[in-house]
């Protein structure tokens, strides 16, 4: 039972987050209503016993990817003089979520403790758990045993898309001084420093 | 099968990868002085990966020994037919690229490398045996044509090419992402074989609706329409070398992709996506005719030419018969020989400065100023309008006789209809180039790389190309018997 009402407060604040980043005229907003929208879409993994992609939803897309965005967004030309005067008429909405956020983390380890939601799918479809293995290991021995080859493939998509990045962005400067460290660690103190003795009244030739 | 023998059967694929990890590192260290070097070192690899592959095509490879990798890639002589397409195309760009990018000063050691991980990821998509690899595919193939469409950056137009291609790309992607999660819920599985068995039967409607999202997103990659829209702007806005590429290799690999789905995957399902390959067939040849009539940019009417071809190729895929798929190979292998040679002479016709010339109306008179030119991209739009002495008839023809003999009359005698429309504007070029004055705009020199691609392509098109049917047939036939082994 307390599957099913978690499977629907989670899924319910996902749509609600998600319309709310397309909807809210701040961008700031939108990555914060986003981060929200990403830890709903975690807690559904949870309720599916899918732990370790509701660990990645956390650690890689509100702890990376979102904070990311959130330096993006904040590049941007926004008054945060105007935005910072909000906190006061916004306090409430925002303890409103940190309640919302309590109380689904509550739920959320309740439903998990009560075991994962039942769902329905096709026979066919031969689960690659390993018995007695947690859910990392599994994926660990699928994604580098049976799905080798994708995996090494996917590898060099991120390569391509990363060559890419810097073809289309990188160029040449011809007026910036870039570090040698050779010559750096060739320069010896007797080459880089010379005793004058000038004469008074004439001043220093550098 | 064991995993060493698996690795032998995708040997290509790791040559072009091993090869191209090797070039990023050569252009790394020596810089785009070596762009050149690297260039031809691309083309041997290329060379490498196509000789691994011929045996396959030539023995007729097909059945349990051509699976890789528990089924994920299926290496057959389908697959092997659609990779020596995708691997000549790709040669032929980098041949013609230094030349086009030096104009600009922006010949980069990249561009080759880009080129070889896009034909591998063609080579992967082709012999996709499931959604993932199929996926994995589409997307090394994607992500490197977004760049090489952006590739002169300085040039406005190539950048506006390359985002709108790479938005509308990763809306495809969406959609196609979205049907295969629909197709994995109601079969249960990614692998093809398994998705045929469990769709045998009546079809549920969130099957269906997986059917119809995937085919869309694939309909995308090969422009058909209604998902052409981006075609003509990112023809006209990349480089020519690179719109010769967009052309042909990812169209070949996206049909053949779209085959292995529509009649292996599918291939229980034949009625139900039959009237949406019918309508998306008729609809591309209609458009892709009527559209090119008021393009004066040659590129843009390449583009709906290639629109219009596309049409025809599906008739083929709509008879859902192995004749229909060998006739659609057969097409696939006339069309690339006519967009290879047609792209060719496009990037031929420059004026006295070296710039290059895009308009048709500044083609007038050129069978005075450069005959031979000016009778080869005749010969190839006449090819391309489908004239019965050229080659191009062929192809068209043995798509027509693969629908009719599948009981699809009616469709036959709309698409021939519709190709007196599209023979409108290729005529049109011509009169342009043979009747109109001299408006001797076109003066440029041309070095003798480009005049070996132009001849060789013009030849094939040419009625000498019916001295190739047997052969040509031959092979496509062993191709779609594999298609159909499997299915």
């Amino acid at each position: 039972m307390i599957q099913v009402f978690s499977f629907y407060l989670f899924a319910a604040l996902t749509i609600l987050s998600a319309v709310f980043v397309i909807m809210s005229r701040n961008p700031v907003h939108s990555v914060l209503w986003l981060i929200m929208a990403f830890f709903n879409a975690a807690g559904l993994m949870v309720l599916v016993g899918a732990e370790f992609i509701a660990m990645l939803l956390v650690i890689v897309y509100v702890g990376a990817v979102a904070v990311l965005f959130l330096f993006v967004v904040m590049m941007l030309d926004i008054d945060f003089a105007e935005l910072r005067a909000g906190f006061v008429k916004n306090f409430p909405l925002g303890l409103a979520i940190a309640l919302v956020l309590l109380a689904e983390l509550v739920f959320g380890i309740g439903a998990y403790s009560a075991g994962a939601l039942e769902m329905g799918h096709a026979a066919a479809a031969a689960s690659p758990q390993i018995d007695g293995a947690s859910n990392i290991e599994s994926i660990g021995a699928v994604l580098y045993g049976k799905y080798l080859f994708l995996f090494e493939s996917a590898g060099i998509i991120l390569l391509v898309a990363m060559v890419g990045a810097i073809v289309l962005t990188h160029r040449e400067r011809k007026d910036t001084r870039g570090q040698n460290i050779g010559r750096q660690i060739r320069r010896r103190p007797q080459d880089a420093t010379v005793n004058v003795r000038p004469e008074v009244g004439k001043g220093v030739q550098l | 099968m064991d995993f060493s023998a698996s690795l032998s059967l995708v040997a290509p694929e790791i040559v072009l990868s091993l090869g191209g990890l090797l070039l990023l590192l050569c252009a790394a260290w020596m810089g785009d002085r070596a762009s050149r070097a690297i260039s031809i070192a691309s083309v041997i690899i290329i060379g490498a990966a196509a000789a691994l592959t011929i045996p396959v095509l030539c023995g007729g490879a097909m059945g349990a020994g051509t699976l890789a990798f528990g089924g994920q890639m299926r290496v057959d002589a389908f697959a092997a037919f659609a990779k020596l397409l995708i691997y000549i195309s790709g040669a032929t760009c980098l041949m013609v690229a230094p030349r086009f990018f030096d104009r600009w000063g922006a010949m980069r050691a990249e561009y080759p490398v880009l080129v070889l991980f896009a034909v591998l990821g063609m080579g992967i998509m082709v012999s996709a045996g499931d959604l993932l690899t199929l996926y994995i595919g589409l997307e090394m193939n994607s992500l490197a044509a977004y760049v090489l469409a952006a590739f002169l950056r300085t040039d406005g137009r190539s950048a506006e090419a390359g985002l709108k291609y790479f938005v509308l790309g990763a809306l495809a992607s969406g959609i196609l992402l979205y049907g295969m999660s629909l197709t994995y819920g109601f079969t249960g599985s990614t692998s093809f074989d398994v998705i045929r068995v469990a769709l045998a039967g009546d079809i549920s409607t969130g099957a269906l609706i997986g059917l119809v999202f995937v085919l869309a997103g694939l309909a995308f990659k090969i422009s058909a329409v209604p998902f052409h829209m981006w075609t003509p702007d990112v023809y006209e806005g990349s480089p020519t070398p690179v719109t010769m590429f967009f052309a042909t290799a990812p169209k070949v690999a996206a049909m053949a992709l779209t085959m292995r789905v529509a009649l292996d995957a599918f291939g229980l399902q034949v009625d139900a996506w039959r009237q949406i390959v019918v309508f998306v067939s008729l609809a591309s040849i209609v458009i892709g005719a009527l559209g090119a009539i008021g393009q004066d940019n040659i590129k843009r009417l390449l583009a709906f030419s290639s629109i219009n071809n596309v049409g025809f190729i599906l008739v083929g895929l709509a008879a859902a018969t192995p004749e229909g798929a060998s006739a659609m190979l057969v097409y696939l292998a006339i069309y690339v020989a006519m967009s290879v040679g047609s792209f060719v002479a496009v990037l031929m016709l420059r004026d006295a400065n070296g710039d290059y010339v895009e308009s048709i109306s500044d083609l007038a008179g050129l069978s005075r100023t450069k005959p031979l030119i000016a009778w080869c991209l005749l010969l190839i739009m006449l090819s391309l309008a489908g004239i019965p002495p050229l080659f191009g008839f062929w192809g068209k023809l043995v798509v027509f006789q693969a629908a009719v003999n599948a009981g699809m009359i009616a469709i036959a005698a709309v698409a021939i209809a519709a190709s007196v429309i599209g023979a409108f504007y290729y005529l049109k070029v011509g009169k342009v180039m043979f009747f109109d004055e001299p408006v001797d705009k076109v003066t440029g020199d041309n070095d003798w790389a480009h005049w070996a691609l132009l001849i060789v392509s013009t030849a094939f098109i040419s009625p000498l190309g019916y001295l190739l049917t047997g052969w040509l047939s031959e092979l496509a036939d062993k191709a779609a018997t594999a298609l159909f082994l499997v299915a």
